[in-house]
C-alpha cells in the first residue's frame, strides 16, 4: 500500500464545505437505528462547536427508498425533493446538509440530472406550485453530515477527552471504515476524496487517533442493498454480501467499524448476530463482535459523552470490551436505564455472539 | 539543397523521416526534448511479432542519421511565421529559418492511476506496460525483484475505449504488446500463470493472429473476455481482480502476484502546444488534425508543415517508419514546387 498515493487521489476531491449556516434534514432510519446519532450530530455541532444548525419539523422523507426500491416514478421524488428545497428557501438557508446517505445520493442525482435537463428541473417546479403552491431554489452546497464532522474533525480532536488508541499498550486501534454506497460511487466529486479511496471517514480515524484498515472487500455494499434486504426472499443475499466483508476483514483484526450510511451500521451490526447464529463464527475478540459505530457515535465517544447517552445499548455486538479497551468509563447498571430513568429492558442474550 | 527542413521529435518517426531527407540530399534539423533518442522505443525490450530488439532498430536508424543536425535535451520555444517558411527558435538559443516543419512529436501513454480502481501508483504489485518493459531492458524493479511471482495478469484497454478516461480511441496497439509482455513474463516465470483480461482482442496485424494462438498453445496464457471492475490487496500484499468472465457469464474473482495495466496511446500534451504555434489543430480524437484522414493524413492545413507517426494516432512501428518515409518524400515535393 502506497499512502501517498492515496493522498495524491484525495487531493483531487477536494470538496468546498461552509463551516457554518446549515439547513439539516435527518434520515428516515437513523432514529430508529442508532437513535442517538442524529442527535449527537446536533448537540456536537450546535452546543460544542456552535454552529448555526436549523432543523424544521415540516421535513419528510426525500422518497430515496422508494425510489432505489423501485414503486415510485423519478418526476415523484423529485417534487418531494423540491419541496424539501422549498423549506430550506422558506428558512432563508442554502447550504444544505442531510444525514442519510440514499437522500445525499438522491439529492445529488436529482440536481445532476436538473443541471442536465432544465426542462425536467422546469416542470418540477410546476408540479410543486400546482401541488403545495411552494417555490425553491437550489441548494448553493449540499453535504452529508459526515462531511460536516470530516471538515471539523481537528476541532474534535482538540476537544477530546479520549482518542482511538488501546490506553494500555498506547497503540492506535485498527478501524474499518465503511462508506455507504450512496455516497460517492454514483458521483465521486461530490464525496470527500471520491468514490475509490473516500477519505470522509478515514480522514476521521486518523485525526482522532486511529489506525485505517484497508481491506480487499472495503468498497463493497454492506449487504443492506434495498431490494436485497426489503425483498424478504432476497434476505439470504443481504446476510452473504455482509459475511463477504467480515471474512475480508477478519485477518486484519479490527477492532472497530466506523460508518456513514444509515443501514450499513445496522446491518454490519445485527448480520453479526444472524452469522453467528448460522454459522458459529463470530469476528471479535473472545467471541465477541467487532462493535459498528456512526461517525456521530465515535465523534460523542471522543468528545466523552457517556456511552449510554449515545445510545451504545442498543447495539447487537457488545460496546464494552472496546470502551475498556480505550479507556472510556462506563455504568453497566445504566446500561438499560432510559433518559427518565425507567428500565426500558435488558434484550436476551444471542447462543453463540458474546455480549454484556 | 539548401533548405531547411526542421524535424521535431526524435522517435523513430522523426528519425527515419531524417534518414530519408538525408538520401534525398537535404540535411535536416531534428530537435529532441530528451537526452536520446528513439522515444517511446528506445525503451522498449522486444517489438512483435519477431521479437527483435527494440535498441537495434533504434542503433540502426541512429547510424544511419549521424549525418543530420541533431540537438538532444532541446525544445522549440517559438516559431513565427514568414513569408515563405518558419523561424523557428530552440531552447538552447539556436535560431533556424526554414521551408518546411515536420512534427513528429509521438505520444503520451495515459496516466494509468486515472483509473483510479486499478490501484496503480496505490497497491505495491501494479504496474504499467512502461514499467514492466523497464524491467526487461533492466532487471530493476522492486514489484518484481526478489519476489516469488507465481501469477500475473494483464489488463487490456487502460484509458483506451474509455469514455469517461476522455479517451474513447482504440490504442491499437495494446492488444499484441499485451500478447508480447505476457509471453516474454511466461519466459522469466516459466511456472507462472499468466491471464489477459480484454473487452475485445483487435489483432490486425501481420502474424499477429499468429502471435495470439501461439500464446495460448504454447505459453499457456489464459484469455478472459471481461472488464476489470476493481483491484484491492490483500493482507500479504497480493492484488485482488474483479472481472467478469463474459463468454462463460460468471463474476470472476483472481488473486494474483502481479498486476500489468495495459495503458493506451494518448497525444503528447507538448505536441499540441508546439502545433498551436504552426495553426495545427487537434481532431476531435486528441491527436494532431491532418489535412484529410484518408489521402492526406501527412500533410496539415498550416502551408509547409507535416505530421508523421503517432501525433496523428495510435500506431505500430512499421506503420510508423512508413508514414516517416512517405513525410520525407512529401517535403520533398514540396520544397519541389516552391522553386
Amino acid at each position: 500500500m502506497i499512502y501517498q498515493g492515496k493522498q495524491k487521489i484525495w487531493s483531487d476531491y477536494q470538496k468546498e464545505i461552509p463551516d457554518d449556516h446549515w439547513y439539516f434534514v435527518r434520515s428516515c432510519i437513523r432514529q430508529n437505528f442508532f437513535p442517538a446519532s442524529e442527535k449527537m450530530f446536533s448537540v456536537i455541532t450546535k452546543d460544542v462547536l456552535g454552529k448555526d444548525i436549523y432543523e424544521t419539523p415540516y421535513h419528510t422523507t426525500c422518497g430515496g427508498i422508494a425510489y432505489h426500491s423501485d414503486t415510485i416514478p423519478q418526476e415523484t421524488v423529485m417534487t418531494i425533493v423540491a419541496r424539501q428545497f422549498a423549506l430550506m428557501t422558506e428558512a432563508g438557508y442554502e447550504n444544505y446538509a442531510c444525514s442519510c446517505i440514499t437522500s445525499f445520493g438522491n439529492y445529488a442525482e436529482i440536481l445532476e440530472t436538473w443541471h442536465e435537463f432544465p426542462e425536467l428541473e422546469a416542470k418540477i417546479r410546476e408540479m410543486l406550485w400546482k401541488s403545495c403552491r411552494r417555490e425553491f431554489k437550489k441548494p448553493k452546497y449540499l453535504a452529508h453530515t459526515s462531511d460536516l464532522i470530516y471538515k471539523f474533525r481537528h476541532e474534535i480532536a482538540s476537544k477530546a477527552k479520549f482518542h482511538l488508541v488501546d490506553h494500555a499498550t498506547g497503540e492506535p486501534l485498527r478501524v474499518v471504515e465503511h462508506i455507504g454506497c450512496h455516497y460517492a460511487k454514483m458521483f465521486p466529486h461530490k464525496g470527500v476524496g471520491g468514490a475509490e479511496y473516500p477519505c470522509v471517514l478515514s480522514g476521521m480515524i486518523d485525526s482522532w487517533g486511529g489506525q485505517v484498515i484497508d481491506y480487499p472487500e472495503r468498497r463493497h455494499c454492506c449487504g443492506y442493498g434495498f431490494r436485497q434486504y426489503h425483498v424478504k426472499a432476497n434476505r439470504g443475499y443481504s446476510v452473504s454480501n455482509t459475511h463477504k466483508k467480515f471474512e475480508s476483514m477478519e485477518p486484519y483484526h479490527p477492532d472497530m467499524i466506523i460508518t456513514n450510511c444509515p443501514g450499513c451500521p445496522y446491518f454490519l451490526d445485527r448480520w453479526q448476530y444472524v452469522i453467528s447464529e448460522m454459522e458459529g463464527k463470530t469476528y471479535g475478540q473472545n467471541g465477541y463482535g467487532i462493535p459498528v459505530f456512526t461517525y456521530e457515535e465515535v465523534a460523542g465517544m471522543v468528545l466523552g459523552f457517556d456511552p449510554w447517552d449515545l445510545g451504545l445499548q442498543l447495539h447487537q455486538v457488545a460496546v464494552e470490551p472496546l470502551l475498556e479497551k480505550i479507556g472510556i468509563p462506563y455504568n453497566p447498571k445504566t446500561k438499560y436505564l432510559g433518559l427518565d430513568g425507567k428500565d426500558i429492558m435488558k434484550p436476551g442474550l444471542p447462543s453463540v455472539l458474546k455480549c454484556c | 539543397m539548401k533548405d531547411n527542413i526542421v524535424i521535431v521529435g526524435g522517435g523513430i518517426a522523426g528519425m527515419e523521416a531524417a534518414h530519408q531527407l538525408l538520401l534525398l540530399g537535404y540535411k535536416p534539423i531534428l530537435v529532441e526534448k530528451s537526452d536520446h533518442l528513439g522515444g517511446h522505443v528506445a525503451d522498449w525490450h522486444k517489438l512483435f511479432p519477431d521479437m527483435s530488439p527494440a535498441k537495434d532498430a533504434v542503433k540502426d536508424l541512429a547510424e544511419k542519421i549521424k549525418e543530420a543536425n541533431i540537438f538532444l535535451d532541446t525544445e522549440v520555444s517559438f516559431i513565427n511565421r514568414l513569408k515563405n517558411g518558419y523561424n523557428v527558435m530552440f531552447s538552447n538559443g539556436v535560431n533556424v529559418i526554414c521551408k518546411a516543419i515536420l512534427l513528429a512529436t509521438g505520444f503520451d501513454l495515459f496516466e494509468a492511476s486515472k483509473k483510479e480502481e486499478y490501484g496503480y501508483g496505490i497497491y505495491d504489485q501494479v504496474m504499467t506496460n512502461s514499467d514492466l518493459e523497464h524491467w526487461f531492458n533492466t532487471g530493476e524493479d522492486k514489484r518484481i525483484k526478489g519476489k516469488d511471482i507465481k501469477k500475473i495478469g494483464f489488463v487490456h484497454c487502460v484509458g483506451s475505449r474509455d469514455i469517461k478516461a476522455g479517451n474513447p480511441q482504440c490504442s491499437k496497439v495494446c492488444c499484441i504488446t499485451a500478447i508480447k509482455q505476457a509471453m516474454e513474463v511466461k519466459e522469466f516465470f516459466p511456472d507462472a500463470e499468466v491471464y489477459c483480461f480484454y473487452m475485445d482482442l483487435r489483432l490486425f496485424g501481420k502474424k499477429y493472429e499468429d502471435f495470439y494462438i501461439k500464446a495460448q498453445m504454447e505459453s499457456g496464457v489464459h484469455f478472459i473476455r471481461g472488464r476489470v471492475s476493481e483491484v484491492s490487496e490483500n493482507i500479504n500484499g497480493q492484488v485482488i481482480v474483479k472481472t467478469e468472465d463474459t463468454l462463460s457469464g460468471k463474476p470472476a474473482k483472481i488473486t494474483l502476484d502481479l498486476l500489468v495495466l495495459m495503458s493506451g496511446i494518448v497525444c503528447n500534451k507538448q505536441a499540441v502546444d508546439t502545433a498551436s504555434l504552426v495553426q495545427v489543430k487537434t481532431d476531435s480524437d486528441g491527436f494532431l488534425k491532418s489535412k484529410d484522414n484518408i489521402l492526406n493524413i501527412i500533410e496539415t492545413d498550416s502551408k509547409g508543415v507535416f505530421l508523421a507517426g503517432t501525433v496523428t494516432g495510435p500506431k505500430t512501428v512499421p506503420e510508423t517508419v512508413a508514414e516517416a518515409r512517405a513525410a520525407a518524400l512529401a517535403i520533398h515535393n514540396y520544397l519541389v514546387t516552391l522553386k
